[in-house]
């Protein structure tokens, strides 16, 4: 019903048809494809226009390649820690036995939080966990702990990747939980007839199954991360150099006195987000067999 | 016990996300000393750039919206009518922004469409407007087009195109008088994610140097105490009223449709 068959009569004239999709052809060549392409190209010349691999070189530079393994760090821990959350709080309430009535609460607020990421995110944590925040002086007056004696500071690693699980967790819920519902009942009983204990079928049984879509999950919460911008700089301002706010300060004032070398920049940017998003792809393809 | 442990780690879960909630509407109230008021509210709403910005954004997000529209529904309408072996190509294309950093995006622009360029966009106002407005229609795109892709999916496109055509409707009647009406549902709830998008976006304004409510946001946390809480509160209360509705139109759409 769905995908009927085109009538006849656009197979005689197929070469017009094509013009229906001209306007949207043209929207993307320009504002998407030539974009992309011009950063792509002037990764690799010279200001005069020459080929050269000198930009891509100019990245491996004490500083540029720190600020690359810094957002490295920040997306890889702040998707497995989401990834790992986010799959429990889905578990708990598709399999934990919860009244079914919170499922769609639930969605609906991933949907909101997964949105609400940006500059407001920022300021939201910082009133919570900055130095004036609510958690930290609550803990700090009731129990006596400082977390800034403790080595805590909201504009770090870790301040940074627990800002950034607010929209992660959200998304991999929103990802997963269609996943975990597809799990079928008969695969359990079929385990447990066999005489598997719990153990066994999560780990021979469910989760091998679930594995392709949880490790593409991280694969897009990974390019989620690494490319997020607002959230870190309204945080941070300058003083963690991760890769989006030094490509920002780049483009704003050439921080990096070479503009070819920004383009490199963006250029590894896309290469990071284009490898974690292929991974992604493929392992959806992989996990769509199971789960249909 | 297996409840129990559900119970707890759902609830130790929200905990996290309630409490920034929590601190950021604390904050945005404790203004006045010793006290709970609407003082930064006042403040905020009193601000006239609070109200250029704030406007600026909801007007370019209703023109993305329109464009967006204007865009999407005639090409998913004609992918799904006469080619729609090209549907994967074209689904795979509109998911691009997801996987091109928007940082990237608009550096991309800055660059290809600067004074010195054949389409010099950046060096009127107007143009800058439009290049934002596309950037966003860009940013956009995979949530415009998965919803209406897939409010083309519940009907029969073919069978009411072939009856419009011979009532003697154009393309024009048929996709304004038969297709739009039928994945409005579709349309409003691609509108809404755009909105929230739009309205909270900080990267292209602020690269592009437009007076978006982003770019203020962030200018006012660096000059200012508790308005940039309040302003993050009031943020948040678009994003949720756009995903509820957002909600309630997907809902309201299953009762709307006999099933087949």
């Amino acid at each position: 019903m769905t995908d009927t068959p085109p009538p006849v009569t656009a197979r005689r004239r197929l070469p017009l048809t094509w013009l229906g999709l001209l306007p949207f052809g043209l929207f993307i060549a320009l504002f998407l494809i030539a974009p992309t392409m011009k950063i792509v190209i002037g990764a690799f010349q010279t200001p005069a226009g020459g080929f050269t691999l000198d930009n891509i070189r100019g990245l491996f530079t004490t500083s540029i390649l720190n600020s690359y393994w810094i957002s490295i760090k920040i997306s890889f821990a702040s998707s497995a820690i989401g990834c790992l959350i986010g799959f429990l709080m889905a578990a708990a309430v598709v399999l934990g036995g919860l009244p079914k009535v919170i499922r769609s609460p639930l969605m609906t607020f991933s949907g909101v939080a997964s949105n609400f990421a940006g500059v407001p995110l920022a300021f939201a944590f910082l009133a919570t966990l900055g130095p004036l925040g609510l958690v930290t002086v609550f803990l700090r007056t009731e129990f006596g702990i400082n977390l800034r004696a403790m080595g805590f500071n909201i504009l770090s690693f870790w301040g940074l990747t627990i800002t950034y699980l607010f929209f992660q967790i959200p998304l991999m819920i929103l990802i997963i939980t269609p996943a975990l519902e597809g799990l079928r009942r008969d695969w359990r009983e079929a385990a447990e007839c066999l005489g598997a204990s719990a153990v066994q079928y999560w780990r021979m049984v469910a989760l091998p199954i679930l594995f392709p879509a949880i490790l593409g999950t991280f694969a897009l919460l990974f390019a989620n991360a690494f490319g997020a911008v607002a959230t870190a700089i309204a945080l941070t301002g300058s003083s963690l150099n991760i890769v989006p706010i030094m490509l920002f300060a780049q483009i704003r004032g050439d921080v990096l006195g070479n503009p070819h070398l920004g383009y490199a920049m963006a250029f590894g940017m896309i290469v990071v987000t284009g490898v974690a998003n292929v991974v992604y792809i493929w392992l959806r393809v992989r996990s769509e067999r199971w789960l249909k | 016990m297996r409840k129990a442990a559900s119970w707890a780690i759902l609830l130790l879960g929200m905990a996290y996300f309630i409490l920034p909630l929590i601190g950021m509407v604390e904050f945005s109230l404790s203004m006045k000393r010793g006290e709970y008021s609407f003082e930064a509210y006042r403040v905020v709403l009193a601000d006239p750039r609070f109200r250029e910005t704030f406007m600026y954004s909801v007007v370019m997000a209703l023109l993305t919206i329109a464009f967006g529209v204007f865009l999407v529904v005639p090409t998913a309408f004609w992918v799904r009518l006469k080619m729609p072996w090209i549907r994967p190509y074209i689904e795979f294309v509109t998911l691009l922004p997801l996987v091109i950093p928007a940082i990237v995006i608009v550096f991309g622009y800055i660059r290809l469409y600067n004074t010195s360029s054949w389409l010099p966009l950046t060096g009127s106002l107007t143009g800058t407007n439009a290049l934002l407005l596309f950037g966003y229609m860009t940013l956009s795109l995979p949530y415009m087009y998965r919803a209406i892709d897939t409010g083309l999916r519940t009907i029969d496109v073919a069978t009411l195109t072939e009856a419009a055509q011979s009532l003697g409707a154009g393309w024009v009647t048929i996709l304004a008088k038969v297709i739009l009406p039928n994945v409005l549902v579709a349309v409003l709830s691609g509108a809404f994610v755009t909105f929230a998008i739009v309205m909270g976006e900080f990267t292209l304004a602020a690269l592009l140097n437009r007076p978006a409510f982003g770019p203020y946001l962030q200018l006012m946390g660096a000059n200012r105490a508790y308005e940039p809480f309040a302003l993050s509160t009031i943020a948040f209360v678009i994003t949720w009223a756009c995903m509820g509705l957002l909600n309630l139109v997907t809902r309201f759409s299953k009762f709307d449709k006999a099933p087949r």
